[in-house]
């Protein structure tokens, strides 16, 4: 669930309160607040939609977590999931060209289950 | 209030795949259009979060053949040739056309990728054609009620924006249901939004549902961190004392899911990956940076150690049930009200089988553009605005029949998504557990419908907790009714498929839930 809101990093865009799918979020004076965290999903969407890397969502959805910001800052998350897109840069070329492979990939992985099953139970 | 409604031709309800390809075809006709969602069109919906795999099948006809011939084997009987060529083709013809906003990336071949699209350029890229063609966008609308006019036709909805604090009222020429499938709040990522408001508000104006018992269906992740794209395939699993668990391969579809069901419930799984492609290691993150983000977090190498997983609940979602399409145009039966994607039911195009990934995905891509055009066409032809007075068709949750009480929503929900979800309840379908389930989410439905009432923020939770209790009914009295297996819908005490029951199953009903076979006029009370 969302754990941080860095206030020395955000510019107040409110990026994140509008595009929280959730409605997580409340805008103020200057950073936003985390005003309903019962409601959010750990989507990450709003890491994705902020150009500040200000926002750290901590992984797990089931609960809440307390995180230090000098942890998160040492962890390199920030702004990681949107690197990882290449976000900023949708109108360049092959930058989602490892997608394609997405599909295949995950067939070999099928086939490995089935293959190994079969050697388990003595098949053929 | 008045000064509040907007007259608009098309509205548009939902704001996922479907809704926002329905709003873009209703606007290349000139149609005045407004798209209300309950979330962000953009990052809303399980499809930002996901990476859909389009049907996609070239235009030789011999491939087209085959491809339909195998979907109709798959469909056990209940799916559709014409309407599986329809979305092949709408698909091929339209998916390219959203280059100028996606950056589809290369085949390898030399030419271009087109059929599998990461979600959240998918739809920021659907959001910005939408917004370009015409269409109006209202984000954080929840809808609360369809409205209709005294002759029954639908005539547009009410809702709430909490964001601006106020009600908002929007009378249209046409409507079309585009909210989605519902996940029963399983976790599953991106669907805490798809609690089946589109069937109830539909129901409600007199609309039926078809294929409900097509509702079980899982993803595996890790415990902590639902996510739709992972190499589990490969994976071993091990149990909490080290012990490796004999789970059939995930191909072997329901044996595989209960084999994982069983071990759940006895204790942790873990999942080791250490056999997945190595191909896919180096690359992982930029093929789907949200798989990968939930193990760095947790200073875990997803592919050298064990981790604890999950099978997260798909519902309607990646089953593939909802309202019934009455007609070519994606109409519901209802006069003015369409249906499109997830909310619609997608039997005609995957029969009794999921429809996961790839025809899912064609089916809203498709039906949203049949019923976008559809609806505005109607509406052009009907002219300007609703001719009539409109009243709202909500009940439970808006006026209750009793007195007014405090119902704990979230303890209701995980009540409900326990009926739906729980693994030795659905991987283990049988008569007397599905009618246990539906005495319960009966009495949960009443308790609703007699003292539920709210306003605001609150009121918008209360129409979800009522949307998810009238859902769980409609799915589980038609497990109830289609007494047999058959594709996805699997009856332990009725292991075999029935010929006689090679039809579909329609559904509807609110304080009395009802069931009959498409071909039969009989209809049988469910309670």
């Amino acid at each position: 669930m969302i754990a941080l809101i860095l206030e020395d990093r955000c510019d107040g865009c409110n990026a994140c309160v509008a595009t929280c799918p959730t409605d997580v979020f409340d805008a103020t004076e200057t950073a936003p607040i985390i005003a309903r965290i019962d409601a959010c999903q750990t989507c990450y969407m709003c890491e994705l939609y902020c150009a500040k890397d200000a926002i750290y969502v901590a992984p797990d959805q089931n609960a809440a977590e307390t995180v230090e910001y000098e942890a998160v800052l040492a962890s390199g998350q920030l702004g990681q999931i949107r690197r990882d897109h290449g976000w900023d840069r949708p109108s360049e070329p092959g930058h989602l060209d490892p997608y394609r492979l997405l599909g295949p990939l995950l067939n070999e992985g099928a086939e490995t289950a089935v293959r190994r099953w079969s050697v388990q139970h003595g098949g053929a | 209030m008045s000064d509040r409604t907007r007259h608009t031709d098309v509205l548009v309800i939902g704001g996922g795949m479907a809704a926002t390809w329905a709003a873009i075809a209703a606007a290349e006709t000139g149609a005045r259009v407004i798209l209300v969602d309950k979330g962000f069109v953009g990052t809303s919906g399980v499809t930002a979060t996901g990476g859909p795999n389009h049907w996609w099948v070239s235009p030789d006809p011999v491939l087209r053949r085959e491809a339909i011939e195998k979907r109709l084997r798959l469909s056990e009987g209940l799916g559709d040739g014409e309407w599986m060529a329809r979305i092949l083709d709408l698909t091929w013809r339209y998916l390219p056309s959203l280059a100028k906003h996606y950056p589809f990336g290369s085949d390898g071949k030399g030419g271009i990728y087109y059929s599998g699209v990461r979600g959240s350029e998918y739809m920021r890229a659907l959001r910005a054609a939408a917004l370009e063609a015409g269409a109006t966008i209202l984000d954080h609308h929840p809808a609360l009620e369809l409205l209709s006019d005294s002759e029954g036709r639908v005539t547009g909805a009410r809702g709430h924006a909490p964001r601006l604090d106020a009600d908002w009222r929007i009378e249209a020429g046409a409507v079309i249901l585009a909210t989605g499938g519902c996940a029963f709040r399983s976790g599953l990522i991106g669907s805490h939004c798809n609690t089946g408001d589109g069937y109830l508000m539909g129901v409600e104006a007199g609309a039926e549902l078809s294929g409900m018992e097509f509702s079980i269906a899982y993803t595996l992740s890790p415990a902590w961190a639902s996510t739709r794209t992972l190499p589990y395939f490969a994976a071993r699993f091990y149990d909490g004392a080290g012990q490796e668990l004999d789970i059939p391969p995930g191909r072997a579809g329901h044996v595989h899911e209960q084999a994982l069901g069983r071990a759940l419930m006895q204790g942790p799984v873990l999942a080791d990956l250490s056999e997945a492609p190595l191909a896919l290691r180096p690359i992982l993150h930029r093929i789907q940076p949200f798989t990968p983000a939930p193990f760095a977090r947790r200073g875990i190498d997803l592919f050298k150690e064990r981790f604890p997983v999950w099978l997260f609940g798909e519902g309607t979602i990646r089953g593939t049930g909802g309202l019934r399409i009455a007609d070519h145009d994606c109409r519901t039966t209802v006069a003015g009200l369409f249906a499109a994607g997830d909310a619609a039911t997608r039997e005609l195009v995957t029969g009794a089988a999921s429809g996961g990934g790839s025809v899912n995905s064609a089916w809203a891509l498709s039906s949203g553009r049949i019923a976008g055009a559809a609806a505005a066409r109607e509406a052009l032809e009907r002219g300007g605005k609703a001719k009539a007075p409109s009243r709202g068709l909500g009940q439970i949750g808006l006026a209750p029949s009793s007195e007014h009480r405090d119902l704990d929503l979230k303890g209701i929900d995980r009540t409900i998504g326990g009926e739906m979800h729980d693994y030795d309840k659905a991987l283990w379908r049988n008569r007397d557990s599905l009618t246990a389930s539906l005495l319960k989410l009966d009495g949960i439905w009443t308790d609703i419908a007699r003292h539920g009432h709210a306003k605001g923020r609150k009121g918008i939770a209360l129409r979800e907790t009522a949307a998810l209790a009238a859902s769980a009914r409609w799915c589980t009295a038609a497990a109830l009714a289609r007494s047999e297996t058959r594709g996805i819908q699997v009856r332990i005490d009725r292991p075999e498929a029935d010929p006689a029951q090679a039809h579909r199953l329609l559904t509807g009903g609110l304080d009395r839930v009802w069931t009959r076979f498409e071909h039969s006029s009989l209809v049988e009370a469910a309670a």
